[in-house]
């Protein structure tokens, strides 16, 4: 018995944490002693060296860069994170935009439309994403050949070589002088009063810029048996995105219903006393409200949209985690590449975690401002 | 009117194809020469290779003995009369005769697990994944909510880096580096890596729900417990975990309803359930195609099972609502 109880606490607290950080510690020891012991019987070495090595692979499906067999592994990774990149932001932005409306559309006044929406949201989120996935990824192998596309709007095309939309081609004057509406329109609150005087003089000078040189639209034609001009999404891309945002938007939309029933009701009659119409009501009173119940929500969805899009490998769309694995398949590096894919993802999520840390912050500084 | 007319523009197309154009019997030929409507002739042909993979024909009746031991262990555990610790013995016991039945001991044909496949596979992963990772989620929380740091350190970076990751990547993690890390000798079993993989992806899951009910929990229950004398250790067993345990049943559920759809991803490391099972059907020569079918068929096995965890689900809330306003009418 010890003279104090404090001390006893103490103490055993040291051994407690004694003997966690010993076990973990041999665990861990262990496991690293039989993986080097197995690479030293495989002839393989640990190291990122092999970043440098040609790739010898092609990739289908590359954007912004252009990649070749034999340029480095390293920049065959960066391809992959691009696109991983390119899925998962539009992704984010298509099923935020498409589950707003279907959670709005779930209130609605109509049964016929409420109801064709929750049969929608039901089929989706009570059935597997991967389920989805391949089912639009083999509907659409079994499009008509590109002679034979169908045509749903004027200068598109959906054909088994993918969806094809009329580009548009804006000069490079209007893209930096957008760039810098939006660099202001960040930085607006640091440059006080005359932060929207500067935004609205280079609005200004993007328009001026788009009557001298104004944005081409270029339409796809059919010469042979392919596309020439316009943007093509290939299949794999399109069948990837659009899983995406039908499950995700599925999730959001549920979200939204919830952080819109979230709303006390008096404030809901009390804009319709002050005379707003129904939709004024929802915009200017409901959805404001609403946010703030949504947000950390949203962001938990757009990180699980972000890691659900490495289901690309199922269909061989070339996102990180799918040359990742070709490249540790290729060299014996499974490791390393293991790493690299495990540090890729935990650095968004912590970051998103920050993010929203951060914004709740915000919002309790906010809270405590009001009367 | 424009929104009925919607319905029913979406409706009668479905009905034709799913019923009065389809194709009921025959073969790939009769189906190819009646492409408007679906072939569930396809299924009829593919329904044992669908729902049992490749387990020999023969035994079929071990993996349906096998299903029924399992669905009774979830339903008995869906009943909060069987909340106690005979659960654990029944589960012990259930899962030693399942995994006796599919794997064959005693005077049964050995089928190695590289036969098993299908229906069979989908509700093992998932039912063991998530009886597996429940304690170990339990004792991550514990260690999360820990007055010491080391253990609050290793739960929190287990954790985080699991649930940080997609599920893909812990399955690679699983197949291809962890056979690495065993001693030289040591064979393990593709199925069983998977197992462990989706295990230790719900302890994550499950440990950031127990957490939630830990942080739910009022202070002065524990301190209620210590002051009748209770250790802390004890307070923590008997008094405080099977309050928050309560609490977090609903959000058990919708962890349960994702995992259940999520162990189709075991298809990217090659392993066949009820998913790889469907595709695989489609992609034999003489029935080549019919992809519509085959996922349309798994997609309702997944609906039924998901949208019955929901509904339980959405009972057990309401069951605890009224539970709780039963307690304060009696005050």
């Amino acid at each position: 018995m010890s003279a104090r109880p404090g001390a006893s606490r103490a103490r055993r607290s040291l051994i407690v944490q004694g003997v966690t950080f010993g076990v973990t510690a041999a665990v861990l020891w262990w496991l690293a002693h039989n993986m080097s012991a197995s690479l030293e019987r495989r002839g393989l070495s640990l190291g990122f060296g092999f970043l440098t090595q040609p790739a010898n692979f092609e990739i289908g499906d590359t954007a912004w860069l252009r990649f070749s067999p034999e340029q480095s592994i390293g920049r065959a990774i960066l391809v992959g994170l691009l696109n991983t990149a390119r899925v998962s932001a539009v992704g984010c932005v298509l099923a935020i935009a498409v589950g707003f409306v279907v959670g709005v559309l779930r209130l609605s006044h109509n049964p016929a439309l409420r109801g064709v929406m929750r049969a929608g949201v039901e089929v989706i989120r009570n059935t597997p994403l991967l389920l989805l996935l391949l089912f639009l990824s083999t509907s659409l192998q079994g499009l008509p050949s590109a002679s034979h596309a169908l045509r749903p709007a004027p200068g598109w095309f959906l054909s088994d070589r993918g969806l094809v939309l009329p580009s548009i081609a804006v000069s490079g004057l209007t893209t930096w002088l957008a760039a810098l509406v939006v660099l202001t329109l960040a930085l607006r609150k640091r440059m006080g009063r005359i932060g929207w005087r500067v935004v609205a003089v280079l609005l200004a000078a993007v328009g001026l810029s788009m009557v001298f040189r104004p944005p081409s639209v270029e339409r796809a034609h059919l010469v042979g048996f392919n596309f020439v001009g316009g943007t093509t999404l290939s299949p794999e891309f399109a069948a990837l995105l659009a899983a995406l945002v039908l499950h995700h938007a599925a999730h959001i939309s549920e979200v939204v219903r919830g952080a819109i029933l979230s709303v006390p009701r008096g404030q809901r009659d009390a804009a319709r006393a002050l005379g707003l119409s129904r939709f004024q009501t929802l915009r200017m009173v409901t959805i404001p409200l609403a946010l703030r119940a949504m947000v950390p929500l949203l962001a938990t969805s757009c990180v699980s949209l972000i890691k659900n899009s490495s289901l690309a490998v199922a269909i061989g769309f070339p996102d990180v985690v799918s040359i990742l694995n070709t490249t540790g398949n290729q060299t014996g590096h499974n490791i390393e590449t293991m790493c690299i894919m495990i540090v890729v993802y935990l650095s968004l999520s912590l970051a998103v975690a920050a993010a929203l840390n951060r914004y709740n912050t915000t919002l309790l500084m906010l809270d405590a401002q009001l009367p | 009117m424009a929104v009925a007319a919607i319905v029913v523009a979406i409706a009668i197309p479905l009905v034709r194809w799913a019923f009065l154009n389809a194709t009921w019997t025959g073969t790939a030929s009769a189906c190819r020469a009646a492409p408007a409507g679906a072939c569930w002739a396809f299924i009829g042909h593919k329904l044992s290779f669908i729902i049992f993979g490749l387990y020999p024909a023969a035994e079929h009746w071990r993996p349906v003995l096998a299903t029924i031991v399992l669905l009774a262990l979830i339903v008995m555990t869906a009943m909060p009369r069987c909340w106690n610790r005979r659960l654990t013995v029944a589960w012990a016991a259930g899962l030693s005769i399942a995994f006796a039945l599919m794997r064959g001991v005693g005077g049964l044909a050995i089928v190695s697990s590289q036969e098993w496949g299908g229906l069979p596979v989908t509700i093992m992963l998932t039912a063991v994944g998530l009886v597996l990772g429940f304690p170990l989620g339990v004792v991550l929380a514990l260690g999360r909510r820990s007055r010491c740091r080391v253990p609050r350190t290793i739960a929190a970076t287990i954790v985080e880096v699991v649930r940080g990751v997609p599920l893909i990547a812990v399955l690679y993690l699983a197949v291809l580096i962890f056979p690495l890390a065993l001693p030289t000798g040591i064979e393990v079993d593709k199925l069983l890596l998977a197992q462990i993989a989706v295990a230790i992806f719900a302890a994550a899951y499950l440990a950031e729900a127990v957490r939630a009910g830990l942080q739910m929990v009022p202070r002065g229950r524990m301190e209620a417990a210590l002051a009748l004398g209770l250790g802390r250790w004890q307070a923590m067993r008997l008094v405080v975990l099977p309050e928050a345990l309560r609490i977090v049943v609903p959000s058990f559920i919708s962890i349960a309803v994702g995992f259940f759809q999520d162990t189709s991803l075991i298809v990217i490391i090659g392993l066949f359930d009820l998913l790889n099972t469907a595709r695989l059907a489609a992609q034999d020569p003489a029935w080549l195609g019919f992809y519509t079918e085959a996922f349309v068929f798994v997609g309702v096995i997944y609906f039924c099972g998901s949208a019955a965890l929901s509904r339980y689900g959405l009972w057990l809330e309401w069951r605890m609502a009224a539970a709780r306003r039963n307690i304060q009418e009696a005050r």
